[in-house]
C-alpha cells in the first residue's frame, strides 16, 4: 500500500530514501514469504481447477477477503501496540444486530410511536456501537490493567450475549427498507459493486489506504510501533501510552462494525450469530502478514497478503472439493508454517549476529607450570 | 606494601590453597577492552574481595568464572585443571555459584521449590519433598536462619532471601561462592548475619569471592584484595596489608581522560527547584527513597548527584520525570510547578529524563535511529496532521550531527550502534524536545572513555547555551571532572555539597558512605 501511496503523492526527498529500501528487505522478506505463499496457493488451486482464476471466482474470492482483511487491519492495530482483540467477531455481529434493529424501525420508549431513521444514521450508529465496545476494551486493558486476552474474551461474550437480547435470537430479515419512510438504501449502498467491484473490496482498499497513512505518516503510527516496541522507553519519551493504547481498540471496533454492516447487507439478514470466530481469521491474517504478537512489527501490506492466503485458501480448498473436515487441518496447519517459519528465521539472524561478535580469536595459552 | 602486580604465580608452600586461577584472562566487547590480561586466583576457606570503580572490569570476571561469558583469551584453571565453562549450569555443576545484586528467585515458590529449582530431587513418583524439606532445614540450620522450608519466597526479608540465594548455591555443593555487591540492600543487622554466614562458609573450606563498593565493609571481610582498574589487574595484597587510604589510591590511578574543571561558570536564574520532596520507595513497603530532599539548579549549570546505588538518586530522578509520584513537597520547573503533569506534558514545558538502563528505558530497538531520535519531539513536526517527513528529517540530521552519533544513517537500525552511541541518540532524543532541565541517570554507564569525554563536552557546550543540567554518576572521575557542582546522596537525603575544583576523591566517597560513614552508623547501632 505503501507503494500505491508514494506513486500518488512523490515526494521531494525521494532520492536519500535508497538506504531505506535495503533496510526494509528484512521486512519485506518475511512479508515476502506470504507473497510466496500466495502465489504457491494460486499456482496449485489454479492447476487442480481451471474455475479459480476465472474472474468472477476472483472477485468473489476478493470479496470474501476482504472482511477479513479490514477485521485483520484493526487487528493489526491492537497487535502492533502488543494486544490482542478476541471480541472483533461479537462485535460484527453486534453491529450488523443493531443495524437490523434500526431498520426493522423501533418502539419507542414511553410513547406509541415507531422511528425508522434514515440509513446513514442507521450506519453511523452501528459504527458507534462497535466503537463503543472497542472503548470498554480500551479502558480495560489500559485503565483497569486488565489483560488484553482476559478483557477482549469477556467483551466477546457480553457482545454476543447483547445481541442476542436485542433480537431474542431471531434474525431481522426486513432490510431494505421503505420509501414512504425514507430508510431505503442500506443493501443498494453496501450490498452494491460499484464499476463491477464489490463495496467489500472497495472499503478494504480505503481502509487500507487510510490506515497505511495513520502508521507510516502520522504521530499516533509512530507512537504506536514505539509503544509496541518498548512501552517504557516511549512513555519516557512523552508518548501518551494510554491513549495510545485505548485508541487502538477503538479502531478495532470500528473495523468490526463495518464488517458487520457488510456482513449483513451482503447476507442480506442480521442475525445475532454473525461473525462467530471471525476474530481467529483477523489474528490469523495478522500474523502470517509478518506481525510479531509482541508488538511493534508488522505493516498493512503484509496484513492484507495475509488475508489473502488465508481466504484463498478456504475458498480454494472448497473449490477443489477437499472435504470441511480436511480444510479445517490444512488451514490450522498453513498457520502454523507460516509463523515456524518466521520464528526460525529470527533465531537464525540472532545466531548469525551473535557469531559475528564472538569471532575474536583465542590466544594460544600455555598450561601453567603450577 | 604488597606489589605482586602481574606476578600470581604462588609459591609452592600455598599452591595447594588455590582452587580457581584465572590466567591471562582477557574479554574484549568490540572495540573495548574489558579484561586485559588477568592473572587472579582463589583460594580455599578465604575471602577474596575485589576492589575497583565501575567499569575497572570487576563484573566482567565475575561474568566468566560464572560462566555467564566466556573469556576472548587466557584460561581458567579449576583444581589444576584447564576448564571452559560454556554455561552458568555448568559452573554450577562444577562448584562455582554466583550470587547475584538482583536476587534470582521465583518469589511465587516456597523456599524449598527455590533451592530445588531445577535440580529436584525424584523418585519415580515424581519429586521427593520430603527429602528436599529436610535437606533444606539441615541448610538453613547451617546458616542459623530460622526459616520454614514451605514458607513463599516473597513473604522473606530481602536478607532472609539472600541467605536463600546461598543455601541454594550449598545445596548445589558450591565450592567457590560469587558475592555481587550482596550488602547493597541489606539493614545493618542482615550484613552482621551475613557476614557471619561468610565466616561460616570459609571455615568449611568454601571459597568466596567478594564484590562490594562499601569499601570498609569489603575490608573487615577480606582475607585477600584484588585491585581491578580499567580492565587491568594493579594490585593484590593480604587483608592484613591494607587499609583504606591504601585500597582508594589503588582503585584511583590515574586522572580522568577529560576535565571540564576549567570551563568557564555563567549561571541563569533557578531552572529547577526542588523544595522537601520526599518519594516513596516503588518496591519497599512504604519506606521513603528520598527523604525532604530540597535542591536548586540554575540554567547553564550542571549538578552531578553523586551517591552509592540505593541513595535514592535514580527515584529522584524518575519522580522529577513524571514516572514516579512526588508523595510531598514540590519541584518547580522555572515558575510551573510540575506537580499533576503527565511525563509528555513535563517534556513539553522543558523537563526530560534520560534514563538508567538505555535498553530497557530509553530506546525503542525495533525502530530506526531516525525514528529513535524523533519520538520524544514528533508533535513539533507535524503539519496538517501529518508527520512532515522534511521537518523530521532535518530535525533529525541536525540532531546525529549535534550529538556527533556515528550512524550510517537515520535509517540504520537502532540495535547497529555502540553502546556509545545509542546513549548520544537517547541524549538527542531529549535535547530535540528543547528542555530547559536535562536530567540524566547514569548517563556514561557501560560505555567507553571516549564517547564518555564526548557526552560530557556535549553537556557543557549544551549547558553554556543556558540548559541546566542534573545529572546522577556513582563514579567519583566523573563528578570531580565533569560538574559545577557535587552534591552526595545517601539514604535519600543530601549529605554534603562539594565544589569539584578544591574536593578530593576521598572526600566525595567518605560522605556518600562509600567509605566510612555505614560502617560507623552500624557500630552505632548495636
Amino acid at each position: 500500500m505503501t507503494d500505491t501511496l508514494q506513486t500518488q503523492a512523490p515526494q521531494p526527498e525521494a532520492p536519500p530514501e535508497a538506504p531505506k529500501r535495503k533496510l526494509n528487505l528484512n521486512a519485506l522478506l518475511v512479508e515476502g514469504r506470504a507473497l510466496v505463499a500466495l502465489v504457491i496457493i494460486i499456482a496449485i488451486f489454479a492447476s487442480l481447477s481451471p474455475n479459480f482464476l476465472q474472474p468472477e471466482n476472483l472477485i468473489l474470492m476478493t470479496r470474501h477477503v476482504a472482511m477479513n482483511a479490514i477485521l485483520a487491519i484493526g487487528m493489526l492495530m491492537v497487535i502492533l501496540n502488543g494486544g490482542i482483540d478476541l471480541s472483533v467477531g461479537s462485535t460484527v455481529g453486534l453491529s450488523g444486530v443493531v443495524a437490523g434493529y434500526l431498520l426493522q424501525g423501533y418502539d419507542m420508549p414511553l410513547t406509541q410511536l415507531v422511528a425508522y431513521p434514515a440509513v446513514w444514521v442507521v450506519v453511523v450508529i452501528s459504527l458507534l456501537v462497535g466503537m463503543l465496545v472497542g472503548l470498554i476494551n480500551g479502558v480495560l486493558v489500559s485503565r483497569l490493567n486488565v489483560a488484553p486476552f482476559i478483557a477482549t474474551l469477556g467483551m466477546l461474550y457480553v457482545a454476543r450475549g447483547i445481541a442476542l437480547l436485542i433480537t431474542n435470537g431471531e434474525t431481522f430479515t426486513k432490510l431494505q427498507g421503505e420509501p414512504a419512510l425514507g430508510n431505503t438504501g442500506f443493501l443498494s449502498a453496501l450490498a452494491g459493486a460499484p464499476l463491477g467491484i464489490p463495496m467489500p473490496v472497495w472499503l478494504m482498499v480505503v481502509f487500507a489506504i487510510v490506515f497505511s497513512v495513520v502508521l507510516n505518516r502520522s504521530a499516533f503510527g509512530r507512537w504506536l510501533y514505539a509503544t509496541g516496541g518498548n512501552e517504557r522507553a516511549a512513555e519516557l519519551s512523552g508518548v501518551p501510552i494510554k491513549k495510545v493504547q485505548t485508541r487502538v481498540y477503538i479502531i478495532s471496533g470500528f473495523c468490526a462494525a463495518m464488517v458487520g454492516l457488510l456482513l449483513t447487507a451482503d447476507l442480506p439478514a442480521a442475525t445475532p450469530r454473525a461473525g462467530e470466530f471471525y476474530e481467529l481469521n483477523a489474528i490469523a491474517a495478522v500474523v502470517i502478514g509478518g506481525a510479531a504478537l509482541s508488538g511493534g512489527r508488522g505493516t498493512i501490506r503484509g496484513t492484507l497478503i495475509g488475508a489473502f492466503v488465508i481466504g484463498f485458501l478456504v475458498d480454494g480448498l472448497v473449490l477443489v472439493g477437499v472435504s470441511v473436515f480436511w480444510q479445517q487441518v490444512i488451514k490450522g496447519a498453513v498457520i502454523i508454517l507460516a509463523v515456524a517459519v518466521d520464528q526460525l528465521q529470527q533465531t537464525l539472524q540472532k545466531r548469525r549476529s551473535v557469531k559475528r561478535v564472538q569471532v575474536q580469536p583465542r590466544k594460544p595459552q600455555a598450561t601453567p607450570a603450577g | 606494601m604488597t606489589e605482586a602486580t602481574h606476578d600470581v604465580m604462588t609459591t609452592a608452600a600455598d599452591e595447594d590453597e588455590v582452587v580457581l586461577r584465572a590466567v591471562d584472562i582477557s574479554k574484549t566487547y568490540g572495540v573495548t577492552h574489558a579484561l586485559k590480561g588477568v592473572n587472579f586466583e582463589v583460594r580455599r576457606g578465604k575471602v577474596t574481595v575485589l576492589f575497583g570503580e565501575n567499569g575497572a572490569g570487576k563484573s566482567t570476571l565475575m561474568k566468566i568464572l560464572s560462566g555467564v561469558e566466556q573469556p576472548s583469551g587466557g584460561q581458567l584453571v579449576l583444581d589444576g585443571e584447564v576448564v571452559e565453562l560454556d554455561s552458568t549450569n555448568d559452573a554450577v555443576d562444577r562448584g562455582i555459584s554466583i550470587i547475584h545484586q538482583e536476587l534470582n528467585l521465583c518469589p511465587n515458590l516456597s523456599v524449598r521449590d527455590n533451592i530445588f529449582i531445577g535440580r529436584e530431587l525424584r523418585t519415580r513418583s515424581g519429586i521427593d519433598y520430603a527429602r528436599e524439606t529436610a535437606i533444606t532445614r539441615d541448610l538453613m540450620t547451617r546458616l542459623e536462619e530460622q526459616i520454614d522450608p514451605g514458607t513463599q519466597v516473597a513473604d522473606l526479608r530481602l536478607g532472609q532471601q539472600q541467605i536463600v540465594e546461598i543455601a541454594r548455591a550449598l545445596a548445589a555443593d558450591a565450592r567457590i561462592l560469587i558475592m555481587d555487591e550482596p550488602t547493597s540492600a541489606l539493614s545493618s543487622a542482615e550484613v552482621e548475619v551475613l557476614f557471619r554466614v561468610i565466616a561460616e562458609l570459609t571455615s568449611h573450606g568454601v571459597a568466596i569471592v567478594y564484590i562490594s563498593h562499601h569499601l570498609e565493609e569489603a575490608i573487615e571481610v577480606a582475607d585477600h584484595a584484588v585491585v581491578f582498574r580499567d580492565g587491568e589487574l594493579v594490585a593484590t595484597a593480604n587483608a592484613a596489608d591494607i587499609d583504606l587510604p591504601w585500597v582508594v589510591s589503588k582503585m584511583v590511578g590515574r586522572a580522568a581522560e577529560y576535565d571540564f574543571t576549567g570551563e568557564p561558570r555563567e549561571f541563569g536564574d533557578v531552572a529547577l527547584s526542588i523544595e522537601n520532596v520526599r518519594v516513596v520507595d516503588a518496591e519497599g513497603g512504604g519506606r521513603l527513597a528520598v527523604n525532604d530532599l530540597s535542591l536548586q539548579v540554575r540554567a547553564g549549570e550542571i549538578v552531578c548527584l553523586y551517591g552509592l546505588m540505593g541513595a535514592g538518586r535514580t527515584e529522584l530522578m524518575e519522580a522529577l520525570s513524571g514516572r514516579q509520584p512526588i508523595a510531598a513537597g514540590r519541584a518547580v520547573l522555572g515558575t510551573k510547578d510540575l506537580k499533576g503533569h503527565t511525563i509528555q506534558e513535563r517534556i513539553r514545558m522543558g523537563i526530560g529524563l534520560v534514563p538508567e538502563d538505555r535498553q530497557r528505558d530509553g530506546l525503542v530497538q525495533l525502530m530506526t535511529v531516525g525514528a529513535n531520535m524523533s519520538l520524544a519531539s514528533l508533535l513539533t513536526m507535524v503539519k496538517r496532521s501529518l508527520i512532515s517527513r522534511s521537518s523530521e528529517k532535518a530535525r533529525i540530521e541536525s540532531g546525529i550531527r549535534d550529538v556527533r552519533v556515528k550512524t550510517a544513517g537515520p535509517q540504520a537500525l537502532i540495535s547497529s550502534l555502540s553502546g556509545g552511541n545509542q546513549q548520544k541518540v537517547v541524549i538527542g532524543k531529549m535535547l530535540l524536545t528543547s528542555p530547559k532541565v536535562l536530567l540524566l541517570d547514569e548517563p556514561t554507564r557501560g560505555i567507553d572513555v571516549g564517547a564518555k569525554g564526548e557526552i560530557f563536552s556535549l553537556l557543557f557546550r549544551e549547558a553554556s547555551k543556558g540548559l541546566a543540567v542534573l545529572y546522577v554518576t556513582s563514579e567519583v572521575g566523573e563528578a570531580l571532572t565533569a560538574s559545577h557542582r557535587i552534591v552526595v546522596m545517601a539514604k535519600g537525603r543530601i549529605v554534603r555539597e562539594f565544589d569539584p575544583a578544591t574536593a578530593t576523591r576521598e572526600e566525595v566517597m567518605a560522605a556518600s558512605g562509600e567509605a566510612g560513614a555505614d560502617v560507623h552508623a552500624m557500630g552505632a547501632e548495636q
